[in-house]
């Protein structure tokens, strides 16, 4: 599985890094994650407010921090 | 350095502090942090986006692009990702350097903020001064960059379906937060406004009961919340240190460089402004002590448009979306336009 956060620094976009390896850890599941800081490939995935969470290539959600209860249950799915 | 001017400055910064944590100001900035918390997080940015679009008629897409900073970005950190989406996948360089510049400069904090503490006139110069003239800097970048060629995809939008309660309660807070002003003007006392302002906060927060769920309650709160604990620290060291600057820099040097009118003065003072990094709000403290020390209105201004714009981090950044060239140019008209708004305004107004 590949977790991906999108974000440009903010202090938001690190919240939701925290709150995604928290999550991972608490599920268990084995789980890359990866911050995107690039404005392109932010862009590629038609994203333009920020904080946002990418698994496996699709577009969880998108400006604002999640909890972490809404990031274990897409990573349960 | 002895002990006791050491003691002295730190006591002078703490009653700078105090100054500005007076009640009538915190009647203002607390309200206002709400309502930023109630943007941040009720606001639907879709409802606002599509006029982003590169299929969005110009007329369109600059006015919003122009105004819509103080409803999208109520936090610094939102502005640049917007930008570069409009400039690489919306409407294009225009609307997205029109968005650039404008949108720090009528964030609603600071528009608030600026009111209460330099002035309503330069709170109201720093909006108008700020929309319009990002309309005239979009325009110039476009004419300079814009190529027809470029090939952009329609932006996707994730989002719930628009609150239909948010604006009704933006209008509240409004209310809240404009009331203690007027009060204030019709000459009322602390305590007649206490007990009026006080029963239309409890009405608020009634209405936001029935009118939104616990999650979005909580989300609005939470919005305020981050806001609060993101800007406060650095608002209240910029101020702790402005009040000292005051006591420790020579007023000869400020007025020397920045006093009076000229377009030189209000030409440092833009690319002072441009330079320095100014967390949100700092810069209200800053320009207020230099105020204090000798510099004109008119570089005030100038300073106020071109320093929440730019700072060196985010011109790097800027350079990176834009190019070098392309991001040069931006800076540069910023530049100017700071200066030259700063001059007339200072010979209009001083």
């Amino acid at each position: 599985m590949r977790i991906e956060v999108l974000g440009s620094g903010c202090a938001k976009c690190n919240k939701t890094k925290e709150l995604a390896e928290k999550a991972v850890k608490e599920v268990g599941v084995d789980a890359e994650i990866v911050k995107v800081e690039d404005f392109d490939k932010i862009l590629e995935y038609g994203v333009m407010v920020t904080p946002a969470l990418v698994i496996d290539g699709d577009v969880k959600v998108a400006g604002k921090v999640p909890s972490v209860e809404d990031i274990k249950k897409w990573i349960t799915k | 350095m002895t002990l006791d001017y050491l003691t002295y400055l730190i006591s002078v910064g703490l009653q700078s502090v105090q100054e500005y944590l007076a009640l009538h100001v915190l009647m203002c900035l607390v309200p206002a942090f709400f309502l930023a918390g109630a943007i941040a997080s009720l606001f639907s940015k879709e409802s606002v986006l599509k006029f982003f679009g590169a299929d969005a008629p110009k007329y369109v897409s600059y006015t919003v692009a122009a105004v819509s900073g103080c409803l999208l970005a109520v936090c610094s950190c939102t502005v640049l990702p917007l930008f570069a989406g409009i400039y690489k996948r919306g409407a294009g360089i225009g609307p997205a350097t029109t968005f650039l510049f404008s949108a720090p400069a009528i964030n609603i904090l600071a528009v608030v903020y600026t009111a209460k503490i330099l002035g309503y006139d330069l709170g109201a110069a720093r909006a108008f001064a700020a929309v319009l003239l990002s309309v005239l800097v979009g325009i110039i970048m476009s004419l300079a960059y814009e190529r027809k060629d470029t090939e952009r995809k329609p932006i996707k939008t994730f989002g719930e379906a628009e609150h239909k309660h948010s604006v009704q309660l933006f209008i509240l807070l409004i209310v809240v937060l404009i009331a203690p002003e007027l009060m204030s003007s019709w000459g009322w006392k602390y305590t007649l406004q206490i007990l009026a302002w006080v029963p239309l906060i409890i009405l608020t927060a009634y209405l936001s009961y029935r009118w939104f769920s616990k999650e979005e309650i909580n989300s609005w709160m939470g919005e305020t919340w981050f806001l609060i604990k993101q800007i406060t620290p650095l608002l209240l060291l910029g101020v702790f240190f402005a009040g000292i600057a005051v006591v420790v820099l020579p007023k000869e040097y400020v007025a020397a460089f920045v006093g009076g009118n000229s377009l030189t003065s209000n030409f440092i003072s833009s690319v002072a402004g441009a330079l320095m990094y100014f967390s949100t709000l700092t810069e209200v403290p800053i320009i207020k002590a230099l105020t204090l020390l000798g510099m004109g209105t008119g570089p005030s201004l100038a300073m106020l448009l071109a320093g929440p714009a730019l700072s060196l981090p985010n011109m790097i950044v800027i350079n990176r979306i834009m190019g070098v060239k392309k991001g040069m140019t931006y800076i540069s008209l910023v530049v100017l336009i700071a200066t030259f708004s700063g001059y007339v305004f200072g010979s209009m107004f001083a």
